[in-house]
């Protein structure tokens, strides 16, 4: 299927709209996106958090297609669960013999930290299934709790900044590098901002012939202490910045880099525009700064010689 | 005339667990549930049961996979023991508000710490509010027969929970006795196939499963898990009845044993009743009238049968294989006494063999003469009776 307006717009939308999000939430962007590009039926699921929440305030449901909310740890083992009934069920005639497409979504909180184990399983037994992580960088739906994902530097409620600590004091796990490590059929990083890359991924991550992660960057207006209606610029910033790269990396190790910016900006652009890193602004964190400067330009050089090192690798 | 294999309780269950051909089964090790699954495994190894077997990184997924599979409309089983079903405990909930009718054989064992495999019943009882259906079983040919009766019971619609199949570890998950299987025909007509009304799989009928259900609702919900509990009572003597029809070992709520005329009358679970029957035996030989209650069922719990059986009992003794700490007597002798409430009998609590301590013959035939001793005096100069326990 082709990822244009005209053929778009001529889909159904599997999300329905009234949900409880805020205004400006780029979540329910990230999920409209994902079941916009899916090519068949699809079925879903969703660890605890801002997306299950807003989308499932019984009696009422925006999902269109079959859905199941389990706990906030295992999203990516509920969905295996699905996925192999899926199986059993069709090799056996009681379902009708045709593809499905699974999605299991979570936050950060619910896939970097308390479902990791969860998603590791999942990528290990080789469910064809896709994993999609809105990555928003904390825990928004419990009030903004730092997570693994958040960035160093950050003020979030439990790692506040104050008069003796500068936000969250660790670095943010690289989640999509640990998810590479299990040699899953596609990995990805993508953005809300770039629907048609974002989508194309969908697609390619639906059809490879195993278990499939996008980490797509979702910006909350909330948390970060940005406009309402900034969401999508900062998510684009994060790809302008290359805090955000966006890439792929296919079976059996291929990486490819979908954008490189023509003029790489500074971080300190994107980080202007978030209230949580205002701090980082007083001369005294001025370190802090350029650590993350650092990092950002020390992992965007890894990953350009990582495409330049696998850019022979043929893809099944 | 049956014919009978010698199996242990696990092989025995997972024979059952074979001939109910579960669509998918997910499932950890921890002992002393592994053999039952490396049975299974075995089955599936060599094309005797085409099941899909998810081998998950830890218990909670085993049962976050189970709830998946049985919602897309699966038949699915798990099973577990001890600190894996603790490690489970969230989605065990879960499992029973989504109305998922999972079938989980539970190897009884003690719960740490200290850590100690052996069998006692804290595991099962620490997930007794959890919605689940939990039938106990006395031997392996109980174990197999619950099993074969569990997938029918939770699938009716007027039930639609899942049920635990709770049988002693080691005692029972690992001794051979002699257990007579029905043949695969007969067990796979008597079960049928699972046809859920709403599954996640019939995708041109979406459903959301697990929605977030705020005061206005939630209260709701629950009555409903009450009203499918008190639908199971007549299910599980149904189906308990129709399996006797078809194996001549028909099943109830309860089973008594020389209960006619016994003014004695203990109450217990699971492989203690084998015991408490030849010690129901010694102690009418040593003139105490003596009778042994055994229940099956434990959730639901049935207070009304409960009350019928011990109506003519002077006292009555109740043996608890787990502990609740911070008052006297255990799980089982809490329910049995508040189902006695408003009658007249002394209700006396016993708790043994925690940690798979042995509980022989002789420590029984002594707790019916201590029961006839309170029945004659009316009171008991302690709280609970230890037994078998240093000093």
């Amino acid at each position: 299927m082709a990822i244009n307006l005209k053929t778009l717009s001529a889909k159904p939308e599997l999300l329905a709209g009234g949900h409880a999000a805020c205004a400006g939430c780029t979540g329910p962007t990230v999920l409209r996106q994902a079941l916009l590009a899916a090519e068949t039926p699809l079925v879903c699921g969703s660890a605890t958090g801002c997306m299950e929440v807003v989308t499932t305030l019984y009696p009422h449901t925006a999902w269109r297609t079959p859905f199941i909310h389990n706990a906030f740890e295992n999203s990516a083992a509920t969905m295996s669960g699905v996925e192999t009934a899926f199986r059993a069920l069709r090799k056996k005639g009681r379902i009708p013999d045709r593809e499905i497409g699974f999605i299991a979504f979570g936050g950060d909180g619910g896939t970097y930290d308390i479902g990791l184990q969860s998603l590791s399983g999942m990528l290990e037994r080789g469910h064809k299934m896709l994993y999609i992580c809105y990555d928003n960088e904390a825990y928004m739906n419990t009030g903004i709790q730092r997570s693994s994902s958040t960035p160093k530097g950050a003020d979030t409620t439990t790692a506040p900044a104050g008069s003796v600590k500068a936000g969250k004091e660790q670095n943010r796990k690289d989640l999509t590098a640990i998810v590479i490590a299990h040699n899953p059929a596609y990995v990805a990083q993508a953005t809300p901002s770039d629907p048609r890359d974002f989508m194309a991924k969908v697609q390619k991550a639906l059809k490879a012939d195993g278990p499939s992660f996008i980490n797509c960057i979702a910006p909350c207006h909330r948390g970060w202490r940005c406009k309402p209606d900034s969401g999508i610029a900062i998510a684009q910033l994060a790809v302008e910045t290359c805090f955000w790269p966006l890439f792929e990396w296919e079976r059996p190790g291929k990486f490819t880099v979908n954008y490189k910016p023509k003029e790489k900006k500074p971080l300190e652009e994107w980080l202007k525009l978030q209230g949580r890193f205002k701090h980082l602004f007083e001369p005294k964190n001025k370190p802090i700064l350029d650590e993350l400067q650092r990092d950002v330009d020390s992992r965007w050089v890894e990953l350009l010689a990582a495409e330049e090192r696998t850019k022979d690798v043929q893809v099944k | 005339m049956a014919k009978f294999e010698s199996l242990t309780g696990n092989d025995a269950a997972a024979h059952a667990l074979r001939q109910c051909k579960p669509d998918v089964a997910a499932a950890y090790p921890i002992t002393p549930q592994t053999e039952l699954m490396h049975k299974f495994a075995e089955f599936v190894a060599n094309g005797k049961v085409d099941t899909e077997v998810i081998l998950v990184e830890s218990e909670h997924s085993a049962m976050s996979a189970a709830i998946g599979s049985s919602a897309a409309g699966a038949r699915t089983f798990t099973a577990t023991s001890a600190n894996g079903l603790a490690l489970m405990w969230e989605v065990v909930y879960i499992a029973a508000s989504n109305r998922l009718p999972i079938v989980m054989p539970e190897v009884n064992r003690a719960l740490s710490g200290p850590i100690n495999i052996h069998c006692d019943h804290s595991d099962s009882m620490g997930c007794r509010d959890s919605g689940w259906i939990q039938l106990f079983c006395e031997n392996g040919q109980e174990a197999y027969d619950t099993v074969i009766q569990a997938f029918r019971i939770s699938e009716n619609p007027k039930v639609l929970l899942p049920t635990m199949i709770c049988f002693d570890g080691f005692i029972i998950s690992h001794t051979n006795e002699p257990v007579a299987m029905l043949k695969d025909e007969a067990v796979s007509q008597f079960v049928g196939v699972y046809k859920p009304d709403r599954a996640l799989l019939d995708v041109e009928n979406p459903y959301t499963f697990g929605p977030l259900d705020l005061p206005e609702w939630y209260f709701e919900h629950k009555r409903q898990q009450v009203e499918a509990m008190r639908n199971s009572f007549e299910v599980i003597e149904s189906v308990g009845a129709e399996f006797g029809k078809l194996s001549g070992r028909p099943y109830g709520l309860m089973d008594g044993y020389r209960m006619e005329d016994a003014e004695v009358v203990l109450v217990a679970l699971g492989s203690t009743c084998g015991t408490a029957r030849v010690a129901v035996d010694v102690a009418r030989e040593q003139g105490v009238k003596a009778g042994l209650l055994k229940l099956r069922a434990f959730r639901p719990f049935p207070i009304k049968q409960l009350r019928q059986a011990l109506s003519k009992a002077k006292v009555v003794g109740v043996f608890d294989r787990s502990i609740s700490f911070g008052i006297e007597g255990g799980p089982l002798f809490h329910e049995v006494r508040s189902s006695l409430y408003g009658g007249k009998q002394p209700v006396i609590p016993f708790v043994y063999g925690l940690g798979g301590r042995d509980i022989r013959v002789e420590q029984i035939a002594e707790a019916f003469k201590t029961l006839q001793q309170v029945g004659k005096s009316g009171a008991m100069d302690r709280d609970v009776e230890f037994i078998g326990l240093r000093d």
